[in-house]
């Protein structure tokens, strides 16, 4: 499904159709947008940040007089990463960063570097169902570890005890409840265990499905929630925006720097409060970071360095138009975030990927230089 | 089948072998039969009113004008009371499965007739397995195919790659009723219309067909019921719309939204507005499915 | 016959035999070309999947991936289907079991007892349950009947082999509500319109003469219903099965959300367990790693084989009754 040999496009024909496309698009510009072309965009991937990209195409869809439309999916970050290397859609969005091996395939196939754009930042928090206990019991990482290992069967433990004094815990067994669909959540969930634990590290690991040791699955965010809320002692994990919005009871988490961490949306835009690497492929869970929440990680948006390699598009204005969605996404569009339940980007993301939008060309031309400097003016 | 196999032959053959029950324990058994038969009616069909009241109540909610009349947007709108609708994925819903219906009805039957018609044809035992296997896979693989028999090829999403992919589910489906309809009508009037000296393929689509009208509706129906409300192998096919098309070639050619997907998405989501609209997309599309039934069972009665 | 009437004006205008050889020729191969389009759709379906399959069938063999019962996509990237098939063959084999003859009571039902208003009705309603979504009845099982039979069947069965019968409980397994049990229920009611549906037409179209001559030996309704009705109509009846069967094998939203989604054996009654649809399902959108998606369209092909197996046992059961039946020509 993933390989296949792109042919370098004609070279004549392609400067043909990019000179009818800037021709069309000064005409534009000058009779004014009457005459504009409209332009739609094609995007897929995670399921997570699919309620933002929608809300923002839409505001941006507003802004320009509905003349760009961008049409974001949510298929699923495997499908994101794997529609992206078919060429089917104009940028791809996945929980996870691309691997090394398909960023090296992609710069042999293209001539170009993939990047990916962090866009948001997804967070997971631990939910359950406890009768008498609302939000805010404490967990630390190994108690975690020990609970999804299915180590500490009740909750009247004293390990969770110990966490919470002066908490009447009931003798109620624990039900672990974990997500049966991939998901980016569960990729972020057990990274973070992975990270505090060996013993994890060495019998499940992380991924975006694997292979848990107790619990029942529930498929989805909403299948989960739907266990939790209806099982008295279950013990789950889901968005903090799931959580709030559906109104489940959610825990706090001790961080690495020993801080009890109450999620929100400002304590997971502080976890990516660290050094991150030129190209953002970093995992950040049980992150250093003295308030940053400690199960947090990027979305990131996927492009082609070189957007005249992308089939799914077409001409010069339509990369244009792109890059002019996607800078103002990653701009004035995180003002959208913390109404639908999303965490900001810390600013040395931001400017990181304008650092990787000038990279970006159009046949050569610094495209990506070009509309960010027009729209920084 | 086991199960119903040698349960029938065994009771069929006791009953014959032993006429000696008296007539008031026959009739007794008779009765007792139409009371298992009744209750086990209401067995069935009391989980769907359960299933369709709960999509009811859930989504009624959000069933007003701006509903058939909006394009979705995004949750914002939702969120602060700005129209959105789902008037695209109403009509897309419409487009697709209607072009599925186009593709999918002459197929099927056409294979259901060869079963049926020529059972002397050599190719009849494989097409059968392999009907009946192609009904078994999960639609999502079916949904796999349409992606690389035309999404791939086109290289894009479109409408046409959606129709495909619920052909896909339809297909199996209606051949296999369209052959046991056929199959109920008796040889002899076949024997008959050829006897009068019309050519076979008339007795077959001039007699036969129309004679087995009923069974035949009932297969398409079914076939449409069990595709209209699928949405994985729309995933990769039709992929979704937030928005109506901006030309009508879009419908086609171009990302297409549908009520089965939609529904799913906006299930999934975090916002309680999103859900009950979701749970209106399950209202309309059953209405939907309830309309066509209705239409084609009083068209199939009428003519 | 319906089609009675315009017999007469057909023959009247009998077209040359060229025309009708020549018509019946080329209905012929339409007919034909039909048939091997659909054939064509399930090979190229098989192809397709063992193409992408390949990577994995390869890695772990073509029968160590069928017994491997280890699946890993984090750590050691192993898979083995196993456990998927033993799920899918009890969850849909259970489901056909528990389906059928409410379905064939439905179907009896509505051809021989109901009035004509009523049975109009129930065959709507039944048509209907197919039209339900699979993801509508998915959430509606997690926050509905799931609960429910959690605490009016599992728990108190539960309890009362907790208290009496402990050496039942690890069959039972744990009584949460979503698992096998659950699933197969689910599936049941799902599967329940095929049967019905392809049983009642078959039913209605048992000639006249058939019943009457039943009737005039004495018979009472239901012996006229097993004796002379239920006979004639087996082949609709067991055509209606097998498309049952084949829901219920290929069935994957409402199972996935329900089933509970366990990836090792054992399976219990009431405890979690998964099926191969679901497994392709629920990892397919995510699966990141190339050998994870190949193990899924892997998974995908098995099914294919499986199907195709127990379609030809179908086959070959239906083929025994027909000899034992006698389909009058």
């Amino acid at each position: 499904m993933n390989q296949q040999h792109q042919p370098r496009r004609s070279f004549l024909k392609t400067k043909l159709v990019a000179a009818a496309a800037a021709t069309l698009i000064f005409l534009g510009l000058g009779a004014g947008s009457a005459l504009a072309q409209r332009t739609d965009i094609l995007g897929a991937g995670a399921t997570f940040p699919a309620p933002l990209v929608t809300a923002m195409a839409d505001e941006y869809r507003t802004k320009t007089g509905g003349r760009v439309t961008v049409n974001y999916q949510s298929i699923g970050s495997g499908g994101g990463i794997r529609q992206f290397i078919e060429q089917t859609v104009m940028f791809g969005m996945s929980e996870a960063f691309l691997s090394d091996q398909i960023m090296a395939d992609i710069e042999q196939r293209t001539g170009g570097a993939a990047f990916n754009l962090p866009i948001t930042l997804a967070d997971v928090v631990p939910t359950y169902n406890l009768p008498g206990v609302k939000k805010g019991l404490v967990f630390d990482g190994d108690l975690l570890v020990d609970l999804f290992l299915g180590k500490i069967k009740r909750w009247n433990d004293p390990r969770i005890a110990e966490l919470n004094p002066g908490l009447r815990l009931p003798p109620l067994p624990v039900t672990i409840v974990h997500r049966s669909d991939g998901s980016g959540t569960t990729n972020v969930w057990t990274s973070y265990l992975t990270r505090v634990s060996d013993e994890w590290a060495k019998k499940v690991g992380y991924a975006t499905s694997v292979n848990w040791p107790t619990g029942v699955g529930g498929n989805g965010n909403e299948g989960v929630a739907g266990v939790v809320m209806n099982t008295p002692g279950a013990l789950g994990y889901n968005s903090l925006s799931y959580a709030i919005l559906s109104d489940i009871s959610y825990g706090y988490v001790v961080n690495a720097a020993g801080n009890t961490i109450e999620p929100s949306y400002a304590a997971t835009t502080a976890a990516a409060d660290i050094d991150l690497p030129a190209d953002t492929r970093v995992l950040f869970t049980n992150t250093p970071a003295p308030d940053g929440y400690p199960a947090a990680g990027f979305a990131w948006m996927l492009v082609y360095q070189n957007l005249d390699q992308n089939r799914a598009i077409a001409n010069r204005a339509q990369a244009e138009e792109l890059l002019k969605f996607l800078i103002w996404a990653i701009r004035d569009g995180q003002e959208l975030s913390e109404s639908l339940g999303f965490a900001r980007l810390p600013q040395a993301a931001i400017d990181l990927n304008f650092e990787m939008i000038r990279q970006i060309t159009w046949q050569d031309e610094k495209l990506g230089e070009k509309v960010l400097r027009e729209m920084q003016r | 089948m086991t199960a119903f196999n040698g349960n029938t032959t065994k009771t069929g053959s006791a009953a014959l072998a032993t006429p000696v029950l008296s007539l008031g324990r026959r009739y007794w058994r008779d009765r007792l039969m139409l009371g298992l038969l009744a209750s086990s009616t209401i067995l069935v069909l009391v989980p769907l009113f359960i299933v369709i009241a709960y999509v009811v109540v859930q989504g009624i909610g959000a069933l007003n004008w701006d509903f058939f009349t909006q394009e979705l947007g995004s949750p914002t709108r939702a969120h602060t009371g700005q129209p959105t609708g789902l008037v695209h994925t109403i009509i897309g819903t419409l487009v697709v499965d209607s072009m599925a219906l186009i593709i999918a009805v002459p197929l099927g039957i056409g294979a259901g007739v060869m079963l049926a018609e020529y059972p002397d044809h050599r190719l009849n035992p494989l097409l059968r397995l392999l009907n009946d296997t192609l009904n078994g896979m999960p639609a999502i693989l079916k949904g796999m195919l349409a992606f690389a028999l035309i999404v791939k090829p086109m290289g894009t999403f479109s409408g046409l790659a959606g129709a495909v992919a619920l052909t896909f589910v339809m297909l199996p489906i209606i051949a296999r009723a369209t052959e046991s309809a056929l199959d109920i009508i008796p040889w002899s009037i076949r024997e008959a219309g050829l006897a009068l000296g019309l050519p076979r393929w008339r007795v077959i689509l001039s007699t036969i067909i129309p004679a087995a009208k009923v069974g035949l509706v009932t297969g398409i129906l079914i076939a449409f019921a069990r595709a209209a409300g699928e949405a994985a192998p729309l995933l990769f096919t039709s992929f979704g719309n937030n928005y109506l098309p901006s030309r009508w070639t879009g419908w086609l050619f171009g990302p297409v939204d549908t009520l089965p997907q939609r529904l799913y998405s906006l299930a999934i989501s975090p916002y309680k507005q999103w859900h009950e609209m979701g749970w209106a997309a399950g209202i309309v599309l059953l209405v939907m499915v309830i309309l066509l039934f209705i239409t084609a069972r009083v068209t199939v009665r009428r003519a | 016959m319906a089609a009675a009437p315009s017999t007469y004006e057909l023959v009247r205008r009998t077209p040359p035999l060229l025309y009708r050889w020549l018509g019946d020729r080329i209905f012929a191969v339409l007919v034909t070309l039909f048939g091997l389009t659909v054939m064509g759709l399930a090979i190229s379906l098989a192809v397709v999947l063992f193409w992408e399959g390949s990577e994995a069938i390869k890695t772990f063999g073509f029968w160590g991936f069928l017994i491997g019962t280890t699946w890993d996509p984090a750590l050691t990237l192993t898979f083995g289907t196993f456990p998927f098939l033993i799920g899918t063959v009890v969850t849909s084999v259970a489901a056909l079991a528990l389906s059928f003859f409410p379905a064939l009571a439905v179907a009896i039902f509505s051809a021989e007892y109901a009035p004509r208003w009523l049975s109009h009705i129930i065959d709507a309603l039944v048509d209907l349950i197919a039209a339900v979504p699979s993801v509508v009845v998915g959430i509606w099982g997690i926050f509905v009947l799931a609960p429910w039979l959690r605490d009016h069947f599992y728990l108190p069965l539960y309890m009362w082999a907790a208290e009496s019968r402990p050496e039942l409980l690890p069959i039972i397994g744990s009584p949460m509500g979503y698992g096998m049990t659950t699933a197969v229920i689910v599936l049941a009611l799902m599967i329940v319109p095929f049967t019905a549906a392809l049983s009642r037409d078959a039913i209605r179209l048992v000639p006249k003469a058939q019943r009457e001559a039943c009737w005039a030996l004495g018979a009472t309704r239901w012996e006229v219903i097993r004796m002379a009705v239920l006979p004639y109509a087996r082949s609709g009846i067991v055509a209606g099965a097998i498309l049952s069967f084949g829901r219920a094998i290929g069935e994957t939203m409402a199972v996935a959300m329900l089933i509970g989604n366990k990836n090792t054996l054992p399976f219990d009654l009431f405890g979690p367990a998964a099926t191969m649809p679901s497994v392709i399902i629920n990892e397919f959108r995510e699966a990141v790693e190339n050998l994870h998606l190949s193990s899924l369209m892997a998974i995908g092909f098995y099914l294919f084989l499986i199907s195709l197996i127990v379609n030809l046992l179908a086959a070959y059961i239906q083929r025994k009754m027909m000899v034992a039946g006698g389909r009058s020509a």
